[in-house]
């Protein structure tokens, strides 16, 4: 238990330091939802004053793949606002502390609905120390190769998350032109019976009707 | 049976944390669990939950919750269990000081703390994420598509709007989130109830799009005016290890140790993708095929019954203008 006591000692000072870059701590989230039709989803997020924050929007499934999308800073002013988007991105520097709203709108649609997938990021990325910060010297070249490799992978991840959306959007396509498929062939086939069978009754009650009308004449 | 926990207004907040021990087969899992109850419930008051399940490997794990309480609150440290916890659901592995006769070896309260703090964090710093503004009983759902055997882990908290003060306040403890987590083929994960802040958590059995659906509900008193209420939340994918720090007190590691395993932990998370987008490539095809042969067959069928029904017309027709004798 000793050497527990010592451990918890040794991380508490990180752990306060930790603590006190609490208000720098970058966030992020990215999310999917499914928008219905005629409907409006608002996220909201606490920005503090001069930290950089962006959005990046796509829509996956649903009619021609578009959606209202508008941000609007604590004060009520709308700083961005896009209509009938599939996808974009936007960066903004918050000038104001407070609580920015971003609204995905898909009022325009009355009977598609729609996924968005978003992903909001608010803050810098932070380094892996906390001490890190306060370094005077110049990185090393092994350290300035990682940050590169660092920087470099994470380009790759953002571009297999959107290769990923572009994919869900293609198969959900693909999927919906199968079902498509047998709908359409069963109806086709039902329906070519049912032109064949009137058509043979149409033809047969032009020859039988002549019978009626003979018969009146004689009597 | 899991327990809430209060957290007192004002001083610290206590935590459930859920971790996953594994031990060797050849340890009789009823031995090792005895030998956990024992050590735990004498030191911290936490309760084991019988085995779970058993791993591919044949290794036995069982899930223990343990109450554990940051320092500003009630006088407990963390338990003193052995076990590798990374992130807040934990990762399976062998303990460190798992073996014959070891079991329940090293104590692993120093690694708990930043995970306790990081949690505390999460929970109280601004909400930790976006917030979403619902009424009582709507249900808001997300879907994530995930591949096979990821760990979800979803942050929240709850907020009821004060009409009077015009601003948010944490919500009363009758004011419960429930969760309903179904998987790819519409079978439900996870369908549980949770009090007003807290984290859930599901592993993904299958790979494909999963559907999150929440909705908050209050259990004991009705909302009087037409409250609104808001969901902070956050989820995360994958065993988040962000504490580099925890890493480096452990292991003793230097900076340029530590970006390495940040960069190998990035490549892994890229190769993890990379086997996913391999699955979703193959169902891309399989549909693609499955349309491909669904409309060669239906031209050819529906060709045939074609030629079929027009033979028909004209044989139909024939013998009924023959008993007209118009032919």
């Amino acid at each position: 238990m000793g050497s527990v006591a010592s451990r918890s000692a040794r991380a508490l000072p990180l752990m306060l330091l930790l603590l006190l870059l609490q208000a720098e701590r970058p966030r992020g989230a990215e999310l999917t939802f499914e928008l219905p039709d005629n409907a409006k989803q608002c996220f909201h997020e606490d920005v503090e004053q001069g930290v950089k924050f962006s959005l990046d929007y796509q829509v996956i499934t649903g009619g021609h793949y578009d959606v209202d999308c508008y941000v609007e800073d604590p004060l009520g002013n709308t700083i961005y606002r896009e209509t009938k988007k599939q996808y974009d991105s936007f960066t903004h520097q918050a000038e104001v502390k407070g609580v920015y709203q971003f609204c995905f709108s898909n009022e325009f649609s009355t009977f598609s609905h729609k996924t968005v997938y978003f992903d909001f990021q608010v803050g810098d990325e932070p380094p892996i120390l906390p001490d890190m910060g306060n370094r005077v010297t110049a990185l090393t070249q092994m350290e300035s190769t990682c940050v590169t490799i660092h920087e470099a992978l994470k380009t790759v991840i953002d571009s297999q998350t959107h290769y990923r959306l572009r994919e869900a959007q293609d198969r959900a396509r693909a999927e919906d032109l199968n079902s498509r498929v047998s709908y359409w062939s069963v109806g086709e086939t039902i329906a070519l019976f049912v032109v064949s069978f009137s058509q043979v009754l149409l033809l047969k009650s032009f020859f039988t009707e002549k019978r009626p009308v003979s018969r009146m004449v004689h009597s | 049976m899991v327990e809430d926990f209060i957290p007192p207004p004002g001083e610290g907040y206590c935590f459930i944390l859920t971790f996953e021990y594994t031990l060797p087969y050849s340890e009789h899992p009823r031995r090792g669990k005895e030998s956990a109850e024992q050590r735990l419930t004498s030191g911290v008051g936490a309760r084991v939950a019988p085995p779970q399940r058993e791993s591919a490997r044949g290794l036995l794990g069982f899930v223990v919750r343990a109450r554990v309480c940051s320092l500003a609150g009630p006088a407990q440290t963390a338990s003193d269990s052995a076990g590798k916890v990374a992130g807040a659901c934990g990762t399976r592995g062998v303990g460190p000081g798992a073996g014959p006769g070891q079991g329940w070896g090293r104590a692993r309260a120093a690694g708990l703390l930043p995970l306790l703090l990081g949690q505390l964090l999460a929970l109280t710093g601004g909400g930790g994420a976006f917030y979403l503004e619902v009424s009582e009983l709507e249900e808001k759902c997300f879907i994530q598509e995930i591949p096979d055997g990821t760990v979800v882990i979803g942050n929240y908290k709850t907020e009821l709007y004060d009409p009077a003060m015009e601003k948010y306040q944490p919500s009363p403890q009758w004011i419960n989130l429930f969760v309903f987590v179904k998987d790819p083929e519409n079978k439900n994960l996870l369908a549980r109830q949770y009090g007003p802040r807290g984290s859930f958590t599901f592993t993904s059995q299958s790979p494909g799009e999963h559907q999150i659906c929440l909705h908050l509900e209050s259990i004991r008193f009705a909302l009087f005016y037409d409250g609104k209420l808001a969901i902070h939340l956050d989820m995360q994918l994958g065993e988040h290890t962000n504490d580099y720090t925890e890493l480096a007190a452990n292991d003793k590691l230097t900076l340029l140790h530590l970006r390495i395993q940040q960069l190998v932990e990035q490549v892994e998370k890229i190769q993890k993708e990379q086997e996913y987008q391999r699955w979703r490539e193959e169902r891309f095809r399989q549909t693609s095929e499955s349309t491909n042969q669904r409309v060669l067959w239906w031209f050819i069928l529906q060709t045939f019954i074609l030629v079929a029904t027009g033979i028909w017309q004209m044989q139909h027709l024939k013998s009924f203008f023959k008993a007209k004798k118009l032919v």
